[in-house]
């Protein structure tokens, strides 16, 4: 079955993107598509290459940017909500006068049309959030 | 795929301003509207809190975004369902809430209310009939 | 159309699995997991909710009770364990997801 996920939370902070990843990760062991996965508020905060956890805990974007590359995943973080905080591909960059960008090269940024045909096109949307 | 029309619910449960969740998903029904489905927004629960009425951010330093529901119908989206049991449990009624109103261009343009209250039960069977329910 | 309800905050701190339940319909489930697994622990005031709601499958996600210190064995009556597997399939079996955020 054809699925997207939306995520409303950034990493860390709340337990969203952990269950979304393993939602994801075991919807795709099981044979489904993945259409999209679509970061909405902090969520866009996933996006980051420059986060740092502590060595022995999970690096939770490390661990989206490895999943799409296993499955070549769509990942999109919603530009609204990138530019409010921060989250800078070398478009956004330059469009904004920005001395510096910080998106994971596996995620693109991209406008909220994208959430709305990923509900479109897909047979589920399922929703991680606070 | 790109011909097939859904019926979107947008769920609002949340107050304006003390989190952006509700200007934020107001701008995705915005966008969403661009994209010719069919669609409605539900106010449940706190939600209600986001369309009453004599909103004033002049001394708080942020955008007031409430004037943008009226806009709404300019957009096609005039299925507003308020549900009853989370005005009365927050001491409101439709009085408190702003008149929101779109023109069907079938009855000569005539202005309609986009608002209608049901009760919990009732939502419950629009939500039910739904398609895709967003989140946020 | 028979909906996957999911709750994921503790009906301690949050609304969500109260309004959750004050919506779901017949036929449907309701999925509880993060802190919304809280909700599914016998002698709690919940546990009267979960039992009274009629036509209503309750289920919680194995790896976050594990993860919480709660035993199996303190679930209330009738709330199946499912893990992420599971999770996926209950969003499939079911004609859409109700996410109470």
């Amino acid at each position: 079955m054809k699925l997207s996920i939306q995520i409303n939370e950034g990493p860390y902070q709340h337990q969203a993107s952990d269950s979304a990843y393993m939602f994801t990760k075991a919807a795709l062991e099981k044979g489904h598509e993945i259409f999209r996965v679509f970061f909405y508020h902090d969520g866009v905060g996933n996006g980051t290459r420059l986060t740092t956890p502590p060595q022995d805990d999970r690096n939770i974007v490390n661990r989206w940017a490895d999943l799409a590359d296993e499955y070549k995943l769509d990942m999109v973080v919603c530009v609204a909500a990138a530019q409010r905080r921060g989250i800078v591909d070398e478009g956004e960059a330059e469009r904004n006068k920005k001395d510096a960008t910080n998106i994971q090269p596996q995620f693109r940024i991209s406008g909220l049309g994208q959430l709305i045909e990923a509900a479109v096109q897909s047979e589920r949307l399922v929703v991680f959030g606070d | 795929m790109s011909e097939q029309i859904k019926k979107f619910l947008y769920l609002n449960r949340r107050a304006p301003y003390g989190t952006i969740y509700a200007w934020e998903s107001l701008e995705v029904v915005l966008i969403g509207a661009a994209f010719d489905q069919k669609v409605s927004l539900a106010f449940v629960d706190d939600g209600v809190f986001e369309i009453v009425k004599g909103q004033d951010t002049s001394e708080s330093g942020f955008k007031n975004f409430s004037p943008t529901y009226a806009a709404l119908g300019d957009y096609d989206v005039n299925q507003l369902f308020v549900e009853k049991e989370s005005l009365e449990e927050r001491g409101l009624s439709i009085d408190d809430l702003m008149h929101l109103t779109w023109e069907d261009e079938d009855e000569d343009w005539a202005e309609k209310d986009s608002i209608r209250v049901v009760s919990r039960s009732e939502l419950s069977e629009i939500m039910a009939d739904q398609d895709v329910v967003f989140s946020f | 159309m028979s909906e996957l309800h999911t709750v994921n905050k503790s009906p301690f701190e949050k609304n969500s699995f109260d309004s959750c339940m004050g919506h779901v319909l017949d036929g449907s489930a309701v999925l509880l997991y993060e802190d919304g697994v809280y909700a599914a622990i016998k002698g709690t005031a919940m546990e009267g909710k979960v039992t009274s709601a009629q036509g209503v499958k309750f289920y919680v996600l194995g790896p976050d009770i594990k993860a919480r210190g709660i035993d199996a064995a303190r679930l209330t009556d009738g709330i199946e364990i499912v893990d992420y597997a599971g999770f996926v399939d209950l969003a499939t079996e079911h004609d859409k997801v109700v996410a109470w955020v």
